[in-house]
């Protein structure tokens, strides 16, 4: 794998985690800047401009889910949650308000590293390659979706988990192999992830996400994209 | 029975001459089930049905002895005011002077005139007859017979009244109750005859007719009986009144606990009076009340706990993070520090995961005791989740030099339920089989029923001494305190695990015997919320068929992700089903032999 070279805002309240990230973030090649209050976070978000942004879901001021919400409402930039909590109710919310994976503490430096490439990782120059479900049309290289001629924003993570359904129709995908495919994980892990992110997925592209037609679910397997 | 049904049915459907037999069968039994219903959950219905029996039988018996009381007055009345008319009438009889000779030519002129004397002069009907028997009816006895005041023939004179007459002495009075015959379309009329005889030879013989009094005992009886029904419903309706007082408010009280069963817990009930009724209600209200101060309180409590719980967390896990990072960048780093200096931040990698590992479960278990542990329940396919689960175990187990058999279904085991935890229960039990298992293979299996779910998984290793199968999933409890050191456990895990399974509303069971290893029974329903009334696997071995003993040709267990298909785990299944080998039986032995070299490298190889 190349080095890969990123902007990471890190956004966490703890001076010494924060402190701690960087020498990890600095030593894979990163460059990391840091903000420490919730309501100071878009401000410093605009100006840096990263290529990805650590959240810490607990802050001062703002609250983490909040600030998600926001950097979510302006940009499709991946977010990757700190969080303390894994019970459902945080990790969901996280999720549904916009972040595209979560590491919940105590992590380890590798664990971290390997989050923060998954989503940073990004093939160089795909193929021209254009893919259609029903009437949902996928500009692989262009990095651009339309449904009937309108043009769809998806973030990076709802755009490869598209791409990956619809590369191959009809086949059933299981969260597993999803998690593997789309979020990098090499093991078993929250299933949870796929779930949400259909679902904020299902919200762009259905025309009725309660009925979806696109990423249909195939009940105790997993999805596949296209009707039948 | 059925033919007696069968013909009440023919001649019902033929009287409705609409043939619909079952409608009316099912109808009837539903009125039926419908009575027999309401009869068990009405007390009011019940009181009343009883008050309406026992009142109907007591003023039936009444009804019965007073009617009895009456007829004896009435025909006992009726009987003295006719012997004395028939006693006035002998008089009158025995002081005719020509019919106190012999019988003779002037005897029947004599006997006319006697009876046309005796006839009745108004008030009371009845009937005189005058006869000379017929043995002293002869050719000197000109016309003498029978002489009658009634017309159309006389009646009849009853056989034993005769007899009485005849061998009595004369001048006395006998008394039988008789029956006129009925005529045509009526009743019998019953009837009082007295018979005398008077001079030498005559007979007198007088008819009451008791049609009168007949009638009046008749309408007597129509009369009581009317007053005896209106009677019985009267008490019932006054029942019904005095059982709709009492039972309406303990309606009340019992919907009102069921609503505040249901967690209505402002549901209250009025106050009226100073009755045992309003005491009920007076008491139902401060249980209420109480009840809902405590479960209040309990709520607080448990809220309070959550967020401590919550806080800790929070707390904890972000300093340690740090701590974790920093580890790891020493250890990366441990290469180039000096001997003591690496050897430490080694020791405190290791350490740092066991601390880790400590605070995931007690904050678990904490969760668990502040009931703030929710089931994130979702169809999958349990035995995915058995491969998935076994990756640890997989990677100890070939460090150990023995394996993992799966004997699963070859279809999938679609069932609700929290896949975290069902994975965190197996994973836990994994491990501690292959831990425990003395370098023998562990044996898992899967099976599914209409309702639950099933998986054990079975090691051959020291097992468990009595008792210990209840023990096992106390919190920090070990089998040997002396091998306490070696395990990488928190000692928390089965709690956990028993836990989760409660979760689910499912049971884990553990069963061991000493040297012939253990197994450790999951079983989950295959809804969420639904409940278990058995297990698809036995918990004791000796009565499960194939998991008797391990077996040597057993797949490769791979729990790799993407060919967690159900091909794979028909091929497992078919392959261990056929083939049996002989090792358990020489196993249990060696195990014994093999205890206490116990590998304890645990915490090395996991750095």
């Amino acid at each position: 794998m190349r080095t890969m070279k990123g902007r990471v805002l890190v956004v966490d309240d703890d001076a010494a985690l924060a402190e701690m990230l960087g020498i990890v973030l600095r030593g894979e090649g990163f460059e990391p800047t840091f903000v420490a209050d919730g309501d100071r976070a878009m401000e410093v978000f605009r100006d840096t401009k990263p290529d990805l942004v650590l959240l810490d879901l607990m802050l001062p001021g703002m609250d983490g889910i909040d600030v998600c919400r926001q950097i979510r409402a302006e940009s499709g930039v991946p977010i990757v949650m700190l969080t303390a909590k894994s019970d459902t109710v945080d990790v969901v919310l996280g999720l549904e308000s916009g972040a595209d994976d979560y590491i919940v503490k105590p992590f380890q430096s590798k664990v971290l590293i390997a989050r923060v490439r998954a989503r940073l990782r990004r093939t160089d120059d795909p193929a021209p390659e254009t893919l259609t479900i029903g009437d949902v049309t996928i500009d692989v290289a262009g990095h651009s979706v339309q449904r009937a001629g309108e043009p769809l924003n998806l973030t990076p993570l709802e755009f490869d988990l598209l791409v990956a359904l619809a590369r191959k129709p009809r086949q059933v995908f299981t969260r597993e192999v999803l998690l593997e495919q789309v979020w990098g994980y090499r093991h078993a892990a929250d299933t949870r992830l796929v779930n949400v992110h259909v679902q904020r997925l299902r919200a762009k592209i259905e025309k009725d996400p309660e009925r979806p037609e696109i990423v249909v679910t195939v009940r105790g397997v997993g999805y596949k994209a296209g009707p039948g | 029975m059925k033919g007696a049904a069968a013909s009440f049915r023919a001649s019902y459907r033929g009287w409705l001459a609409r043939p619909r037999p079952l409608f009316v069968v099912s109808r009837s039994r539903t009125l039926l089930w419908r009575l027999t219903d309401r009869w068990r959950r009405s007390l009011q219905l019940r009181v009343l049905t009883a008050t309406l029996v026992l009142c109907g039988v007591v003023v039936a018996v009444l009804g019965y002895f007073l009617m009895q009381q009456l007829v004896a007055d009435v025909y006992a009345n009726k009987a003295q005011s006719a012997e004395n008319i028939a006693n006035v009438g002998l008089a009158t009889a025995k002081a005719n002077g020509e019919l106190s000779r012999r019988p003779n030519g002037s005897s029947q002129q004599a006997m006319l005139s006697l009876a046309r004397e005796l006839e009745p002069s108004g008030g009371t009907p009845y009937a005189v007859e005058v006869t000379l028997p017929r043995m002293m009816q002869g050719p000197e006895v000109y016309g003498a017979g029978a002489v009658t005041t009634t017309n159309g023939g006389p009646p009849p004179v009853p056989a034993d009244l005769v007899s009485h007459v005849s061998n009595g002495q004369p001048g006395d009075l006998f008394k039988v109750w008789a029956e006129l015959p009925a005529k045509p379309g009526g009743k019998p009329v019953p009837e009082l005859v007295f018979g005398a005889r008077f001079g030498k030879v005559y007979q007198l013989y007088y008819f009451f007719p008791l049609s009168a009094e007949q009638q009046s005992i008749a309408s007597m009886q129509r009369t009581l009986l009317l007053v005896g029904v209106a009677l019985v419903f009267l008490l019932a309706a006054i029942a019904w009144l005095v059982t709709r007082w009492v039972v309406i408010p303990v309606r009340l009280a019992a919907q009102g606990a069921w609503r505040l069963s249901t967690g209505k817990l402002n549901e209250r009930m009025d106050v009226r009076g100073n009755d045992e009724l309003a005491a009920l209600a007076t008491s139902f209200n401060e249980m209420a009340a109480s009840l809902q101060e405590k479960l209040e309180e309990l709520e607080d409590l448990s809220q309070v706990q959550r967020q401590f719980v919550s806080d800790v967390s929070h707390e904890l896990r972000t300093p340690l993070t740090t701590i974790r990072i920093a580890s790891d960048v020493l250890f990366a780093a441990r290469e180039e520090m000096d001997q003591a200096a690496a050897r430490s931040a080694e020791l405190m990698q290791g350490q740092l995961e066991r601390f880790e590992s400590l605070l995931t479960d007690l904050l678990e278990i904490s969760r668990y005791d502040a009931n703030a542990a929710t089931l994130d329940a979702e169809p999958v396919d349990v035995c995915t989740i058995v491969r998935q689960s076994a990756d640890v175990a997989q990677q100890l187990a070939e460090r150990r030099g023995c394996r993992l058999q799966f004997r699963l279904p070859a279809e999938p085991c679609i069932a609700e339920v929290d896949r975290r935890r069902v994975e965190r229960i197996l994973r836990n039990l994994l491990l501690n089989a292959v831990e425990h298992g003395e370098g023998h293979d562990t044996v898992v299996t899967a099976a599914m029923d209409s309702a639950a779910v099933a998986i054990s998984v079975r090691d051959f290793g020291v097992g468990l001494a009595p008792g210990e199968d209840q023990l096992v999933f106390d919190r920090f409890w070990r089998a040997d305190p002396a091998r306490a050191r070696s395990s990488g456990g928190t000692g928390l895990g089965l709690a956990i695990a028993l836990e989760d399974a409660r979760l689910h509303g499912g049971w884990l069971e553990a069963w061991g015997e000493q040297g012939r290893g253990s197994m450790f029974r999951l079983t989950l329903p295959r809804t969420a919320g639904g409940g278990l009334h058995g297990s698809p696997l036995p918990l004791n071995p000796d009565l499960a068929t194939d998991i008797s003993e391990p077996d040597v040709a057993a797949a490769e267990a791979s729990p790799d992700l993407a060919s967690a298909d159900p091909a794979a785990a028909e091929a497992s299944g078919a392959v261990t089903k056929g083939a049996v080998t002989k090792e358990a039986a020489g196993g249990a032995a060696e195990n014994v032999a093999a205890r206490g070299g116990q590998p304890d490298d645990e915490v090395a190889a996991r750095g």
